[in-house]
């Protein structure tokens, strides 16, 4: 098993098209390297998406291998593949990539304050464009600081190639300066990783990364690369073929499958469409729309399927799950079919699984085969690319209607209207007359608007903008939904506005997210990413403070973020509420040291003044330091382990379930 | 095989064991790729062998797991996921060969070595080594074969024992390896999708 010959001898390579037209550097290509030209880097930021190198007469004849290093090889891959942007940090072992990285016309590198920042920049660009996110970083800690990112991109499906140098191959093994065997740490984490040792396999690895990564079920790949294969001669070639003979994603599904969901949503009384993350993948809403009101089913969207399906559309009942409406919740509970497209049964949806959904048979339409029927059996196992599924069910479902097939869902909706209606999505404003943090949001979403990308962190403010923002767009909506980093906002909206630098990326973080990443504002300042920073300060680890007022007997145990000014006598009453939120750091001034704009908001009032003024600002990053009440709440919720069907409306308030309007 | 045996789920009442042909690439770390799939996952491997083929660049591993049919299929289903499986075929024990290799270093002084030796003829396992006090045999069979043998052997007493993991072939002329390696063979076939 340590025989690291490979077969060089494989089919051609099933790059997407232009990709294949660059047949090593023109000319042209070979003056922009020259030293004197360097200095065009800003311009280099509008490179086109997949930026092959121009094929000229002259480059044919240098078809076959043209000498280069590893490294300069792993750059020209990179140009050939239309990467146009590198997040990355350099450092010894990745030095050698660094030089030629420093000449490329059309790679843009953008140098991060810390890996984990690259990891999630990465993540944020390549949910934003649909193209793999590339990260770069040395070896040892840089390399372990990417396992955060790397992980949170498995478990959303996110396309990252992370190309990490690796100590010179005599040393791998002997504990060397640096060395750590990031092959074998990101092995649960990656969807595939390489260790390449070799400068010939340089090229070929990196198209294998970036063909892995982005097809199929999404996902991180990570390539190290050892620096003496980087410094070594090799030959570039390019195409390159590759050899992954045990690779092989399903995108088409089985139309008997597909004819058998069909019948059975035409028979079904109570069907819901349960939405996932992968028909946002796929860029399948469109096709769900017309799916949808074809049928007439109701759709609940996951966390990570907001905006795969308007929120506005009247056939949107929520989001389902741990903070789910009631609307949704129920829909699944009640249901007697559901129809998953790309969704996962993941635990924060189906809550006690032996008591989910218990009177629904189950269709289960995935990419990732292994999904089907790993948490909840399938009783119609679909296996395939949402896309095409969805395309294909449209078609039947027409057909199925037109030979007269088909349920009346009056009862159905009725009953979904009566739960909407009687348990809409809510807050109580405190009653000192601090800010609740839901407003603040709601004020975001409404003034801001849906053509704007959302990016939150992780924790109460996470859930209220997933709740009170109006997803109506697929990829405008980035979170961290599996994994749950806190510390994903900034950086994965860093990465967001690099990818779109039209539109408007907005971060909803909270005040103990935001300290773990903030460095790199400095990153959006000097690089000229002007990205907004929401911070929901209350001064807590928000929702690990919710828990513990519900389940651990108002035990706040290490949550309080501020604790001398929480220690501090309350203000008198005519001064309005006490000190809110965390002053340690200053998020004002932490701004404005970075160079970003800093604003402060305590007041209701002042709320929509200061969203605006932060609109206004658009020629350097933006902080908004949100001073909210500490004590708000995410509801409705399903307590961990329990049943869907104990959902809370509020501490001790249950849905009455057969109510009528 | 306890050193391969993750955090054991409860036992499944329904488990029963399940001979796995894995194909996988001649690659550094497929091994480690899989045994580490089968930790993570919780799945309990029960023996695991891993060799070459006839073709240099494709190595098989023959898996043994002991589980119910749903969690079977979860583990096909996430083996297949690993980039460097090439195919898996579940080998029915009544269709196929199954084997393991068996080397017992067993104590046999003048008084017991000729009835050691009986054993050893009637198992039709052979002596691979003979020392004064004690004979080594080696054995090829199934787990049941090699059981008893073992129960026959122990009261002669057994210094020492070394036991291989299971390997399999399908019984009659079909190769797994036929179609799974075509694309291998012939490089013009679209693999990349």
């Amino acid at each position: 098993m340590t025989d690291q010959s490979t077969t060089t001898a494989g089919p051609p390579a099933g790059l997407p098209e232009p990709a294949r037209q660059g047949h090593g550097p023109s000319p042209r290509d070979l003056a922009a390297r020259a030293p004197g030209r360097r200095q065009d880097r800003p311009g280099r930021t509008a490179a086109p998406a997949a930026a092959p190198a121009a094929v000229t007469p002259a480059t044919a004849a240098t078809a076959q291998a043209r000498p280069m290093t590893g490294a300069q090889a792993l750059v020209a891959a990179l140009e050939r593949l239309g990467v146009d942007v590198v997040f990355g940090i350099p450092g010894g072992a990745i030095l050698p990539a660094y030089d030629p990285l420093f000449d490329s016309p059309s790679v843009r590198h953008i140098l991060v304050r810390h890996e984990q920042g690259a990891g999630h920049a990465a993540a944020g660009y390549a949910q934003v464009t649909g193209r793999p996110g590339v990260c770069m970083a040395t070896s040892g800690p840089g390399a372990t600081n990417l396992v955060t990112p790397l992980a949170d991109a498995y478990m959303d499906s996110v396309p990252v190639v992370a190309i990490t140098g690796q100590v010179p191959s005599g040393l791998i093994g002997t504990d060397g300066f640096q060395e750590a065997d990031i092959a074998g740490i990101t092995l649960p984490i990656t969807k595939h990783n390489f260790l390449v040792t070799h400068a010939d396999d340089i090229a070929r690895t990196v198209a294998e990364a970036f063909h892995v990564a982005s097809t199929g079920r999404p996902g991180p790949v990570l390539v190290d690369i050892a620096k003496d294969a980087l410094q070594a001669t090799t030959g570039f070639r390019w195409p390159v073929p590759f050899d992954l003979p045990g690779y092989h994603p399903v995108t088409r599904p089985h139309s008997r499958q597909v004819r058998e969901a069909a019948r059975l949503m035409m028979t079904a009384q109570r069907p819901v469409l349960y939405v996932g993350g992968g028909v946002i993948k796929a860029g399948a809403s469109a096709e769900l729309i017309a799916l949808a009101e074809l049928t007439g089913m109701p759709v609940v969207t996951t966390l990570m399927a907001r905006g795969g399906f308007p929120s506005s559309h009247p056939q949107n009942v929520g989001m389902p799950g741990m903070h789910g409406s009631v609307a949704a919740v129920g829909a699944l509970q009640k249901a007697d079919l559901l129809v998953a497209l790309g969704a996962r049964f993941d635990d924060r949806v189906t809550g006690r699984l032996d008591s989910f959904a218990p009177g629904a048979a189950v269709v289960h339409a995935d990419i990732d085969p292994a999904e089907i029927s790993k948490n909840r059996r399938a009783d119609v196992p679909i296996v395939g690319d949402c896309k095409e599924v969805i395309t294909e069910l449209v078609a039947a479902v027409q057909a199925e209607q037109e030979a007269g097939q088909g349920a009346d869902l009056t009862a159905w909706w009725s009953q979904l209207d009566a739960w909407r209606n009687t348990y809409p999505l809510g807050y109580t404003e405190p009653d000192d007359g601090s800010l609740a943090p839901q407003f603040v949001i709601e004020r975001i979403g409404s003034l801001v608007g849906p053509d704007a990308v959302y990016v939150a962190g992780v924790g109460q403010h996470q859930m209220w903008a997933a709740q009170f923002i109006s997803h109506e767009h697929p990829g405008h909506w980035l979170n961290s939904g599996g994994l749950g980093t806190m510390g994903y906002a900034v950086p994965a909206a860093m990465g967001a506005k690099v990818g779109r630098p039209d539109a408007v990326v907005w971060a909803i973080d909270g005040d103990g997210c935001f300290q773990m990443t903030n460095q790199e504002l400095a990153t959006c300042t000097v690089d000229g990413i002007p990205i907004k920073v929401a911070i929901i300060n209350n001064g807590n680890l928000g929702m690990v403070r919710q828990w513990q007022t519900l389940f651990y007997n108002e035990r706040y145990s290490n949550t309080d973020l501020d604790r001398a000014a929480s220690a501090a006598p309350p203000a008198p009453a005519d001064t309005g509420p006490g000190q809110l939120g965390t002053r340690v750091p200053d998020f004002v001034k932490l701004a404005e040291a970075y160079g970003c704009a800093g604003l402060r908001c305590e007041k209701a009032a002042d709320v929509d003044a200061t969203i605006e003024r932060a609109m206004q600002i658009n020629d350097r990053p933006v902080v908004i330091d949100f001073i909210v009440h500490r004590d708000a709440m995410v509801w409705p919720m399903v307590a961990a382990g329990t049943s869907n069907d104990n959902i809370k409306l509020a501490r001790d308030m249950a849905p009455d379930w057969d109510v009528t309007e | 095989m306890n050193s391969l045996q993750p955090r054991l789920r409860e036992q499944d009442p329904a488990a029963s064991r399940h001979t796995l042909s894995v194909l996988v690439e001649n690659k550094p770390g497929v091994l480690v790729r899989a045994a580490g799939l089968f930790s993570r996952r919780g799945f309990n491997i029960d023996s695991l062998a891993v060799g070459p083929t006839e073709h240099e660049e494709v190595s098989r591993m023959t898996i043994v797991v002991n589980c119910a049919d749903h969690p079977l299929e979860q583990v096909t289903k996430q083996l297949n996921k690993l980039i460097n499986v090439i195919k898996i075929v579940e080998l029915d024990p009544a269709v196929s060969v199954q084997r393991e290799l068996l080397l017992v270093k067993v104590r046999a002084d003048a008084e017991s070595r000729s009835r050691v030796l009986e054993t050893v003829a009637l198992f039709r396992a052979k002596v691979v080594d003979v020392a004064q006090d004690a004979v080594t045999v080696e054995a090829t069979g199934n787990r049941e074969k090699l059981d008893a043998l073992i129960r026959v052997l122990e009261p002669f007493g057994i210094k020492e024992l070394v036991q291989s993991g299971m390997v399999a072939l399908g019984r009659g002329s079909k190769s797994i390896t036929d179609r799974a390696l075509r694309p291998l063979d012939r490089p013009a076939a679209g693999q990349a999708q």
